[in-house]
């Protein structure tokens, strides 16, 4: 073996490689040090780092970080019932985008999975992955664009002659203010049109999964098309749903930009994080906040596990 | 495995209907981006522009500001990606080689930095950046990138690795191969694709962050940091315009060829992001 490696030349690899290969368990561990290091050190360190400086306090005159241990952030937080609202507003948007994607994303997934011709059904998937991995800002932007008074929904709304409704919709309460582009409508709307991609192309991965064999023996036991689509397709599918709503959900909860730009200046849970940790220097506010989303997320995962999402990611 | 469609059965008016209108509500608004860059208006978003110019391409590429931006972006894609191929293709080689003990663990620990929302993550990063005063730098952009973009090496890699036969391993081996020459000639050729699809998706995943970044990222900024601060403080909306539709080219092209270097495998690049 020796003499073969050394007639190759690069004998010290040959050497080395000879050695790795007798020790498998030291061959992973260099594999997996690298890696472990940096998500493992850095990343989890930096979020246990984090975690812990919510037991941190802040000094209510001074402003400074009092570096031990207390339960006063909590308290604050918790007893604050501005803090609430926050995070019953965010859950309820968290919401509300979730079923406002499914709605959109089922009728393009059922089409392209099962009437669109192999070329069509391409285009198709390319058509839902470039506004997954085009720019975010550029997306939120453009709906500035199209939500500003002055913009294209006003002036579509002009020349159809539905002002008027326009008009009433901005009036409702709640939903409304002064144009689209200043009201939570709007902010659904945009979180909806960012998400969406999230939300088809699971939903296309549990459709695959349907065997045409079953839609046939439904078909073939009598049930009509909207009987096998409600008692066959859709519970089939609803892994994929319930994959879709973990990132609509986890990614409406922790997004600060959005409400930021298109919306009223009431705070989302991702809003009020950024401004504790910004302008008001409070780590350990902050820090309690993000823990909001982790905790809801948390259970959300721990349900759709049940539900066996995680096999149609 | 697709269904397909089912011979003799076409789809009804109100479903093609739904999903042709939700295909144009994804892409409408990209198209209107690239129509307001042509705007001659200066002031607002009024609709439909008044005229057409290319004026503003000409301006947003003279701007100093804008070029910096653009080079900091692509420069720290640059590495990340570079740092993402390494340690997700490291990560992914392990866990297809052996079974070991929290192998299960590796996968969500990767997928964590993106799913769990941005804003954690930067903020976690940034008061572990101030916990032990490391300042801002080039490199703390870098750290924030890199850790969201590992995920996308390692599930194009693995799914590539999980179709790799070990028996052509097995064969190289007993061809007289070493592991290097092994990893050479035959591991390497045979994740060579998933490897540029993965490390163009992290490219354009790390090009276009922003949430991570602002945490990350201190006085510096990026393309995205700096649209971010045009779209809070508007100055001169018309090259904002310009910088959207340049950053809509940029990512598009990684994104199409990732697209079609995978497409004739079962595992689409991009499809977890």
């Amino acid at each position: 073996m020796t003499a073969l490696a050394a007639s190759r030349g690069g004998s010290a690899l040959a050497g080395l490689s000879t050695a790795l290969f007798r020790r498998p368990r030291l061959t992973l561990l260099l594999l997996l040090v690298p890696p472990l290091l940096w998500l493992g050190v850095i990343y989890l360190g930096s979020l246990f780092a984090l975690l812990a400086q919510s037991f941190f306090s802040i000094d209510e005159f001074s402003g400074v970080i009092i570096r031990e241990f207390s339960l006063a952030t909590y308290r604050e937080f918790l007893g604050n019932a501005a803090n609430w609202d926050i995070i019953l507003r965010t859950v309820v948007m968290a919401t509300a985008v979730t079923l406002g994607c499914t709605a959109i994303a089922f009728p393009i997934a059922y089409y392209m999975v099962r009437y669109a011709g192999m070329r069509m059904k391409g285009l198709l998937y390319l058509g839902v992955m470039l506004p997954l991995w085009s720019s975010y800002l550029v997306r939120v932007y453009s709906w500035k664009l199209i939500l500003a008074k002055e913009g294209i929904v006003s002036w579509f709304a002009a020349q159809l002659h539905l002002t008027w409704l326009l008009e009433a919709v901005l009036e409702l309460p709640v939903i409304g203010g002064p144009s689209l582009s200043i009201s939570y409508l709007g902010t659904f709307i945009v979180f909806v049109y960012i998400w969406l991609p999230f939300m088809i192309l699971p939903i296309i991965a549990a459709l695959e999964r349907v065997p045409a064999s079953v839609i046939e023996a439904s078909g073939d036991l009598g049930a009509t098309p909207g009987q096998t689509f409600r008692n066959v397709i859709f519970p089939l599918a609803m892994p994929g749903v319930v994959a879709g709503s973990i990132f609509t959900f986890s990614l409406t909860l922790g997004d600060y930009i959005i409400p930021g730009i298109i919306g009223q200046s009431t705070p989302f849970i991702g809003q009020a994080v950024y401004s504790h940790q910004g302008v008001a220097g409070n780590i350990p506010m902050a820090a309690a906040f993000t823990l909001v989303p982790i905790v809801v997320m948390g259970v959300y995962l721990s349900v759709a596990k049940r539900l066996g999402a995680f096999d149609a990611l | 495995m697709s269904v397909g469609p089912p011979p003799g059965t076409r789809a009804g008016l109100p479903l093609k209907v739904a999903a042709a209108a939700g295909m144009l509500f994804l892409h409408i608004p990209l198209l209107i981006i690239i129509l307001y860059a042509f705007s001659t208006e200066e002031k607002s978003f009024k609709f439909p522009i008044p005229g057409f110019t290319t004026k503003w391409f000409g301006v947003a590429f003279a701007r100093q500001d804008i070029r910096d931006a653009l080079s900091l972006s692509l420069q720290v894609a640059a590495v990340s990606t570079a740092v993402a191929l390494v340690l997700g293709t490291l990560a992914a080689a392990a866990v297809w080689r052996s079974r070991f003990f929290g192998r299960e663990a590796i996968s969500l620990l990767v997928i964590l930095p993106i799913a769990l929302p941005g804003i954690i993550t930067g903020i976690a990063l940034r008061s572990a950046l101030s916990l032990m005063d490391i300042p801002f730098s080039f490199w703390t952009i870098v750290i924030g990138h890199a850790t969201f973009c590992i995920v996308v090496v390692y599930n194009n890699v693995l799914a590539r690795f999980r179709r790799t036969s070990r028996a052509l391993i097995e064969a190289s081996m007993d061809l007289g191969a070493d592991g290097f020459q092994t990893l050479r000639y035959v591991i390497l050729p045979n994740i060579a694709t998933a490897l540029l699809a993965g490390g163009m998706l992290a490219f354009a995943l790390s090009f276009d962050e922003v949430i991570v970044t602002t945490f990350t990222a201190g006085q510096q900024s990026t393309l995205p940091i700096w649209m971010l601060s045009e779209l809070v403080r508007p100055r001169e909306r018309p090259v904002t315009n310009v910088v959207a539709v340049f950053v809509i080219a940029a990512t598009f092209i990684p994104i199409v060829a990732a697209f079609y270097l995978t497409r004739d495998t079962q595992d689409v690049a991009g499809s977890v992001k």
